[in-house]
């Protein structure tokens, strides 16, 4: 149950056209409601393969054999599975490899569950400590450019780039008895 | 400790790689990466040093990208343990070109040989079957090792998964590159891809 903004182009709509644009071929995910009509239309797609994951960190080092064997990757993930994934985070300066995340962010803006709050703050930093470029987007009308530039820096310059996605976009998840 | 009639890691890992043709090689974190190194450098060998757990995954988005090239994942039972829920991810998509072997000494050797779970209650070859990795087994003898090193030739009936005992005894190391720039850039210019 999300209240999402209310926009003419879908966001997530944006995004897949610029995975595309990109020759994105592997896509890993944990599933996530923030990601979800982006993860149907990966999994609908013929050029990209959707592969769901059990934890974050398989993600990472996923990309790191796509990117052996010659193929770009996006890694779909929220905020409390970017913990999951700190050690694995090294293999993008060790291997110096494209890495991109879009992270739909979770324990800001009018949260309800507490339990998303500490790791939803310490994301940025957690990225940032691991040498990972953070760049946001908290307006439906941002997202193109956002995710472009995140995505022609990653895969042009082999610079690792984690697009947040803020909870303001999404729309904070409401729990109902 | 010592059992009888366990495998010699180098044997094992030099017979699989024996007759490679055009297969990648991941080597897991610890002794496994000494292994292929001793087996003979590669421009397909991928060498971990670290990111413990993720070989297996790193073997899979490898395979993905590369559906004709036999891609075989080596590594230990400890390094095995941290990434089981890869082996539920490779059941999922089912990569047909993929082969994952555990040399299981039951122990931790590089870091003094702290005994691991595969010694008494965890079994590796159980948990690859039960995540969907139907061809899954235990190998003991040199045959078997043979076999298991032309069928991963074969890039149609994986993915396929097997437990190798072999002895503890902690061998001299024989270090391959460190620097995972170098060799998975090496593995893509081997294939083809050329430098951003």
């Amino acid at each position: 149950m999300h209240a999402r903004a209310d926009t003419a182009a879908s966001w997530p709509e944006e995004i897949f056209s610029i995975l595309q644009r990109f020759d994105v071929r592997q896509v890993p995910y944990v599933p996530d409601a923030g990601h979800s009509e982006l993860i149907e239309r990966v999994l609908g797609s013929p050029s990209m393969r959707g592969i769901a994951l059990t934890t974050e960190e398989e993600g990472v080092a996923l990309l790191a054999g796509a990117w052996a064997g010659g193929q770009r990757g996006v890694l779909l993930m929220q905020s409390s599975g970017v913990g999951n994934c700190i050690n694995m985070l090294s293999l993008t300066q060790i291997f110096r490899f494209p890495f991109l995340t879009l992270v739909t962010m979770r324990g800001e803006w009018g949260e309800f569950n507490p339990w998303q709050v500490p790791m939803g703050s310490s994301t940025p930093a957690v990225f940032e400590l691991s040498g990972i470029k953070v760049l946001r987007a908290s307006q439906p009308e941002e997202v193109r450019e956002v995710v472009e530039a995140g995505a022609a820096q990653a895969y042009n310059a082999c610079t690792p780039t984690a697009v947040l996605l803020s909870q303001r976009l999404i729309g904070a998840k409401v729990f109902t008895k | 400790m010592s059992k009888a009639n366990l495998l010699d890691r180098r044997a094992v890992v030099s017979q699989l790689l024996r007759d490679r043709k055009g297969a990648i090689a991941v080597g897991g974190l610890g002794a496994s990466t000494y292994d292929i190194a001793a087996a003979g450098d590669h421009d397909r060998n991928l060498y971990l040093w670290g990111g413990m757990g993720g070989a297996v995954m790193i073997g899979l988005g490898l395979a993905l990208a590369q559906p004709t090239l036999p891609v075989i994942v080596i590594t230990g039972d400890g390094e095995m343990l941290m990434g089981m829920g890869s082996l539920a991810t490779v059941g999922l998509q089912q990569p047909k070109n993929l082969s994952i072997i555990v040399l299981d000494n039951e122990a931790y050797g590089e870091t003094g040989g702290q005994a691991s779970h595969t010694g008494a209650t965890a079994d590796l070859v159980g948990v690859a079957s039960a995540c969907g990795i139907k061809d899954s087994k235990a190998i003991s003898t040199m045959a078997e090792v043979e076999a298991f090193a032309s069928s991963l030739q074969d890039v149609t009936a994986g993915p396929r998964f097997a437990s190798a005992k072999i002895d503890a005894t902690n061998l001299e190391r024989v270090l391959s590159s460190r620097d995972g720039t170098y060799t998975v850039n090496r593995i893509r210019g081997s294939l083809g891809h050329t430098p951003i």
